[in-house]
């Protein structure tokens, strides 16, 4: 088991040091550290221009350097001029013996972001936390809901039950988060439908939740996710149905209900766990378009703000925490079904 | 106040715009109807229900795809100035009727769906066609040979699909990236399998005939090479085959994003079909891997392949969407469904149209693909 | 509670029928039979017949698309057909219990045993929780399981197959049911398994009083285990009566064919060979007119046999046998079958292949935890044989003992870990089958064990063989190859437009036929056949087998028969290897190796073989435990956790020193401690009683 967890580990590693030197190196391609110098300098420079202020920022060091540095594996660069020394660890106005020689992530300096003007680690910070609570209430909804659907409609399949479930969740997977948002906006806050119940933006979630203003985001990511694990879940326990045990305990006597809760019910939820798992990278999918199209500005539309503004700290840092909720969720599933199913974890 | 159709109006001349659709559609059914016992897997679509709503609706766009110019009322880029976000059903100054209505721009809706299924039809079921050569060339091997060639390529695949879709799309997508020829370049490496595969294919297969392999071998390097050179790098000699540069990005990421994943299903199938006795009794006689792959293993996949391929073609409509959703579209003037949406959104507690027909169309064409996967499924379980 | 005199449980004409999309499938028709108290019940027939839906029936559990179309079910005088489902429950697991084949599929995974256990009580008495485990321990003893404690614990997984299925019976009879339904209980078990199953359930059933209904193919299995027997054959029962008396006076053509075409015990492939049924099992939907039997019967007579239905008649005059044949009173029932054409045996020639000391070790990779070291598996150890030229030398052993990794490696799927294999004088064991040339692989073939898989599916017959020829590099043409594959298809006896078809349009056997063709193709010296024929019908074996004969006979091809079913290793071998776990524990002609003195494994196993002929006495010596984990073999001689002979040998010889296959006599080899001596002490296992 420890080694495995260690190997794991170490594969997490691997992959998140590579993909975050991917965006490391597509962010700071030279066409956007070209728009990078315009939006910090000023819109009309010309080529010579940006070329000098890229090399006074340390931006024309090799990219592996760069990368160090945003690491916090290789000293922040300096650089003097007119005897005054900058550097990417020198705050302004102070000595560069005051400051330390390296500064990246590995020492919490995210950097800053250039269309907040903060630092990273604290737009990201609050932003999470706002997506946070969002993804609590996706979860509370989606997750029960999906399971029963999905064992109601595969406990007795090709039921009357079935079909009526099955159609509706193929209908809810076929319906991506800007469709199901825009119909649910329309239906019930249009002036058009004239329902009004909830609000069509979620901007004022942010500092209340009310059920007016938050459910219909909710709904929309849920939605989306529901229909595919309940689908798992149907898949499964319809297989887990036609299994020889399920004839044992049949015969055994137990009635329906128990036949399902006692013999099914455990066996066909180990496939659905790890969908529900690997679902996270999809609903950060999901929260992306949602968190736009309502307007909350968690997570999701940061990091919308920052590609769009080609914010490249913050879009940095953004990809460090999408990395990692990935990584963290496969390699949750990856030990849960281990310790769901009773057949792999002694063997 | 113009004039306005009333909603019984609207629907009776909406069917009426679709007859050609209607006229496919028709001799579509009545056909597969009559042979369905003759067609194997595909004549038992017409047996489920569902099946069949799933397949109408997926020909439905189909036949508005290739007919959207008998279809459509209005040129899908004319403005008209006094068409802004008009009521479905409105009359134009010169007498025509935006049956559902004008956006924002004073532009036809209904048109703008009819074209934009041509947009969504011309390029998921290709960039899903090319989703599959390269995950099943790289699937494979990784599956039947297994160990550290498995092990790289599922790295490379698992690193990709730990990508978050959206940054991945912000990263590659953006016009300034074309500069820098990485579009380009991922075009060179992912169009080149679908050369590799079938090259692959022949040789395996006719070798043991020289003159039958250079033949097939020979048509598709040239047939294949030369697409490539049009399609990758703009550079056919004879201007039949090009992609302009826009939509190369567009195309290029959507094929990167679905191949990872339909690498892992190929290599899970292929680990499954290959402990079967029929690929013992190939390797026996002494059969080339390539072979064994291609012409023992693959063709006994197909089944879940052919479903999964329905599916990804309505979830790279999806993605499509997306990118147009978030602006990232083809162009911006592009009727594709995402983009009109995201045009749509702004106005959308005031004048709803705009954003909800793209989007009921998307709706139901990726609901199709999905009821026509869902059937083919259950049809090949079945006895 | 029931007198002797009415019946446990009473079927009456039933029929049942599966209803498909596009048809009705009637699976059973008008079946009749009765189970008295305490008796056994045997029900045979060939795969398909319908005797499992017979057994569901029962059960009331066809599934969404099985009904009951007629006739009546009763047990203990209620009638099961038009029972509610309240009732129904009352009745399962409590009166009715039922086991069936997959042991492993039978047991919640995710459930310890004692809870599967408890369940049976805690749901039809109202019992308590403590009572209802310590009733589940008692039965655990019952099934003589060890360490009853720690199996309550346990998950299904951590049991063996053998184990699982001792669970299984034990929870069939928690609750004593008065009848008890085993369905191939004992298909999916090792021979020597098997005999310890099969004695515990007739003991339990016994010492309880429990009637059993007993589905087998296997006619042997049901002459031990059974009092009466129900011989199926296409939905219909056609024979029934007392099991002794139907085996020595069958009554019925079927029957009658189904005998003569099992090999056993006198049988010989040159001088008596088998009989096989001519045709195939009509399905369901497409049975003829009258007697289902008719069109693969060899006392047809048209006009007769195919104008009614055929009722059930008194026969042989016992009591309670009856036969569906209309000809029942007019056919000879002893006169000698009409001799299959016999053949002169082939005398072997010069040595062909030849293994000596070959070794294969796989080393398993850590696993997911296996936070250990690697393990090494030993498949085979020190494998020594030769065959010659037109000779069948079997390997037989049970699941498990390395039979299929020596396949592999002569095959080059596997590379020897050491030792050599030579082939006509070229050493082949380092050649994985990629560096082989087509002429080397041309000449050593392979048959597979299951039909079903051994062709690809989307491929064509005629495609697939040729397929075979182009990479022999045989044949100058495409048409040449063309012409050599009907040849082929001639040879194997199929006819040619099966050239065209797919192979899911083909029966097993007629599959296998393929797959010895594709094996042939390249007239192949040594043909190794793993299990050719154990997944095929009785009444289909025989004709495979023959044809297989035939063909080598023809080629003077070495043929290695891998197999488990020591049935027809005796019939079609000249020579037997017997492995266990890796090891060859003795070699020798087949007349060797079936009499004393015996290896005690070999002795084990030929005991553990039913033989379904009443003239055949035979000891039974049943072992105890499964077989070890060939990851975790004992040290010293590796049958010496199961061996009855071990007491005899001084010291601890057995658990420590490996013996030598030694020879006895002649080219006998056995490899045990025993003395000579000790050796000539042993008695033969089976005794055949003079006619
Ligand atoms: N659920 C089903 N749907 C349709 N046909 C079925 C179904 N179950 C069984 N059959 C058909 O009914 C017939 C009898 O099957 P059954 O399983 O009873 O045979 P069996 O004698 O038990 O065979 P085996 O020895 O292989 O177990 C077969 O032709 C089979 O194909
Ligand atoms: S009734 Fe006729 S065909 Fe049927 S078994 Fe008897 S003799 Fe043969
Ligand atoms: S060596 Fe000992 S344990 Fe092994 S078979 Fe002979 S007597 Fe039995
Ligand atoms: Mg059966």
């Amino acid at each position: 088991m420890l080694n495995f967890l260690l190997r794991r580990i170490l594969t997490m590693v691997a992959t998140a040091l590579v993909l975050t030197f991917v965006v490391f190196w597509l962010t700071n391609l030279p066409p956007n550290l070209e728009k990078l110098a315009k939006s910090e300098g000023n819109a009309r420079m010309t080529d010579a221009e940006v070329t000098s202020w890229l090399d006074r920022n340390g931006h024309a060091q090799p990219l592996l350097k760069r990368y160090g540095e945003w690491l916090g594996v290789a000293p922040g660069w300096t650089d003097e001029r007119d005897g005054v020394t900058s550097g990417r660890c020198i705050a302004r106005g102070t000595l560069p013996e005051d400051n330390p020689a390296f500064c990246g992530v590995l020492q919490g300096y995210w950097g800053q972001s250039t269309v907040f003007k903060a630092p990273v680690s604290e737009i990201i910070a609050t932003r999470l936390g706002l997506t946070g609570i969002l993804m609590f209430w996706v979860m509370v909804l989606m997750v029960p809901s999906a399971l029963l659907i999905g064992i109601l409609a595969g406990m007795r399949e090709g039921s009357r039950l079935d079909r009526v479930l099955s159609t509706a969740s193929i209908t809810t997977t076929a319906t991506p988060e800007y469709v199901s948002g825009v119909i649910l906006i329309v239906v019930f806050s249009s002036s058009m439908v004239g329902l009004k119940w909830f609000k069509g933006t979620a901007t004022s979630a942010m500092d209340g939740i009310t059920f007016e203003n938050f459910f219909l985001p909710v709904l929309t990511i849920a939605l989306y996710g529901m229909g595919y694990i309940a689908r798992m879940t149907r898949a499964s326990m319809s297989e887990v149905m036609t299994a020889q045990y399920i004839r044992t305990a049949r015969l055994k006597g137990a009635s329906f209900g128990r036949v399902v809760v006692r013999h099914a019910l455990r066996n066909a939820l180990i496939a659905p766990f790890t969908v529900i798992m690997l679902q996270f990278p999809w609903l950060l999918n999901g929260v992306v378009i949602v968190e736009t199209l309502f307007n909350f500005k968690g997570f999701g539309w940061t990091l919308v703000q920052a590609a769009g503004n080609n914010d490249i700290q913050l879009l940095l840092g953004c990809s460090v925490v999408a990395v990692v909720v990935v990584l963290v969720t496969q390699a949750m599933s990856d030990v849960g079904y281990v310790l769901l199913n009773p057949r792999i974890r002694v063997s | 106040m113009m004039e306005e159709l009333g909603w019984a109006a609207i629907f009776s001349r909406l069917a009426l715009q679709f007859w050609p659709v209607w006229l496919a559609l028709l001799a579509v059914f009545a056909l597969s109807l009559h042979y369905r016992r003759r067609t194997g897997l595909y004549g038992r679509l017409f047996d489920s229900p569902l099946g069949m709503v799933g397949f109408g609706l997926v020909m439905f766009w189909v036949f508005t795809a290739l007919f959207a110019d008998l279809v459509l009322t209005f040129d899908p880029l004319g403005q008209i100035a006094q068409m802004k976000n008009k009521v479905p059903g409105t009359i134009t100054p010169d007498g025509g009727v935006y049956l559902l209505g004008g956006d924002n721009l004073g532009r036809d809706v209904f048109s703008r769906m009819v074209m934009g299924a041509r947009r969504v039809l011309a390029i998921a079921p290709a960039a899903t066609v090319f989703a599959f050569m390269v995950g099943v060339t790289l699937g494979l091997p990784a599956g039947y040979r297994g160990g550290r060639l498995d092990a790289g390529l599922s790295f490379i695949a698992n690193l990709v699909l730990a990508f978050p879709v959206i940054l991945l799309f912000y990263l590659l997508v953006t016009p300034e990236i074309r500069t820098t020829g990485l579009p380009v370049a991922l075009a060179a490496v992912l169009f080149l399998f679908p050369v590799v595969f079938f090259t692959m294919l022949w040789n395996s297969r006719f070798f043991t005939h020289p003159a039958k392999r250079n033949l097939y071998v020979g048509v598709t390097l040239v047939l294949g090479l030369w697409a490539w050179s049009g399609l990758a790098f703009n550079a056919d000699p004879l201007g039949v085959w090009s992609m302009e540069p826009n939509m190369l990005n567009v195309f290029v990421s959507v094929v990167f994003v679905n191949a990872p994943t339909v690498f892992r299903i190929v290599r899970g199938l292929v680990m499954d079909i290959k402990t079967r006795d029929y690929v013992a009794a190939a390797q026996t006689r002494g059969e080339g891997p390539w072979y064994i792959m291609l012409w023992e293993i693959l063709p006994n996949a197909r089944g879940p392949l052919i479903v999964d391929f329905c599916l990804r073609i309505g979830y790279t409509t999806i993605l499509l969407g997306t990118l147009g959703f978030f602006g990232l579209g083809v162009s911006p003037e592009s009727p594709d469904w995402g983009s009109t949406i995201n045009d749509g959104r702004r106005l959308l507690t005031i004048a709803p149209h705009p954003a909800i027909v793209p989007a009921l169309a998307l709706l139901s064409l990726v609901l199709g693909l999905n009821l026509l996967a869902d059937a083919l499924r259950e049809e090949s379980l079945k006895d | 509670m029931t007198d002797a005199q009415t019946p446990i449980l009473e079927i009456e004409n039933l029929s049942i029928s599966f209803f498909t999309r596009s048809r009705e499938i009637p699976a059973v028709m008008d079946f009749s039979c009765k189970v008295m108290p305490g008796e056994a019940m045997g029900l045979v027939g060939e795969s398909g017949c319908g005797k499992s839906t017979v057994a569901l029936g029962v059960m009331r559990d066809l599934g969404r698309n099985g009904r009951i179309t007629g006739g009546s079910i009763r047990f203990k005088g209620r009638d099961i057909t038009t029972m509610g489902e309240r009732e129904l429950r009352g009745l399962r697991g409590r009166e009715i219990a039922m086991i069936y084949q997959e042991p492993m599929a039978s047991l919640n995974p995710a459930m310890k045993v004692g809870a599967q256990l408890a369940e049976v009580p805690l749901i039809h008495e109202k019992i308590g929780k403590a009572e209802a485990w310590a009733r589940a321990r008692a039965i655990i003893e019952d099934v003589r399981l060890p360490d009853p404690d720690r199996i309550l614990q346990a998950w299904p997984h951590q049991l063996s197959g053998g184990q699982q299925q001792r669970i299984v019976i034990a929870m069939a009879l928690m609750s004593r049911p008065s009848l008890l339904i085993l369905d191939e209980p004992t298909t999916a078990l090792d021979v020597t398994v098997e005999a310890g199953i099969v004695d515990l359930v007739r003991d339990l059933a016994e010492k309880h009083g429990t009637s059993m209904l007993f589905i087998s193919h296997n006619l042997g299995l049901v002459m031990d285990v059974c009092d009466r027997l129900c011989v199926m054959y296409s939905g219909e029962a056609v024979e029934t009566g007392d099991v002794v008396e139907v085996f020595s006076e069958m009554r019925h053509p079927y029957t009658q064919a189904l005998f003569r075409s099992i090999p056993l015990p006198g049988a010989d492939k040159s001088a008596r060979p088998l009989v096989a049924i001519p045709g195939n099992f009509p399905l369901p939907h497409e049975r003829p007119p009258g007697c289902n039997f008719g069109p693969r019967c060899d006392y047809f007579v048209a006009g007769r046999c195919d104008a009614q239905e055929i009722p059930m008649l008194p026969a042989g005059g016992a009591p309670r046998h009856n036969s569906r044949c209309i000809r029942v009173d007019e056919i000879d029932w002893d006169a000698p079958p009409a001799l299959a054409a016999t053949a002169e045996p082939v005398p072997p020639g010069e040595v062909v292949i030849e293994a000596s000391d070959l070794r294969k070790y796989y080393e398993t990779a850590p696993g997911m935890f296996g936070g250990g070291t690697a393990k090494i598996v030993k498949a085979n150890e020190q494998i020594d044989f030769s065959a010659r030229a037109g000779e069948t030398l079997a390997i037989v052993g049970e699941s498990g003992c390395g039979k299929s990794t020596l396949a592999k490696v002569l095959m080059g799927l596997e590379v020897a870990s050491a030792g050599t294999v030579t082939l006509n004088g070229d050493q082949i064991q380092q050649l994985p089958v990629e560096k082989r040339g087509p002429a080397l692989i041309s000449s050593l073939q392979m048959v597979f064990q299951n039909p079903f898989d051994t062709l690809n599916p989307s491929m064509s017959i005629g495609a697939q063989i040729i397929r075979a020829l182009e990479i022999f590099q045989i044949g100058s043409s495409a048409a040449d190859r063309h012409d050599r594959m009907l040849k082929l298809l001639d040879l194997v006896k199929l006819p040619r437009e099966f050239a065209t078809r797919k192979p899911r349009q083909l029966s097993g056997g007629q599959k296998q036929r393929v797959g010895i063709a594709r094996a042939f193709a390249g007239e192949a010296k040594v043909v190794v056949a793993d299990e050719p024929v154990s997944a095929l019908d009785v009444s289909v074996q025989a004709a495979v087998t023959d044809l297989l004969m035939e063909i080598q006979r023809k080629n003077r091809t070495t043929l290695l028969f891998i197999s488990h079913d020591l049935g027809i290793v005796r019939y079609l071998s000249d020579r037997v290897l017997v492995m266990y776990l890796g090891h060859v524990v003795e070699i020798g002609t087949t007349a060797e190796v079936f009499s004393p003195p015996f290896h005690p494994y070999t002795e084990a196993l030929l005991s553990a073989v039913p033989v379904a002929d009443p003239r055949v006495t035979r000891k039974r010596i049943v072992l105890q435990g499964d077989i070890p984990s060939a990851m975790n073999p004992p040290p010293g001689c590796p049958f010496q956790t199961r061996c009855r002979w071990k007491p005899l040998v001084p010291g601890n010889l057995c658990e420590t020193v490996v013996p030598e296959l030694r020879p006895i006599a002649g080219g006998h080899r056995v490899k045990c401690h025993l003395t000579d001596a000790q050796l000539a002490t042993m008695e033969p296992v089976i005794e055949v009683a003079a006619e």
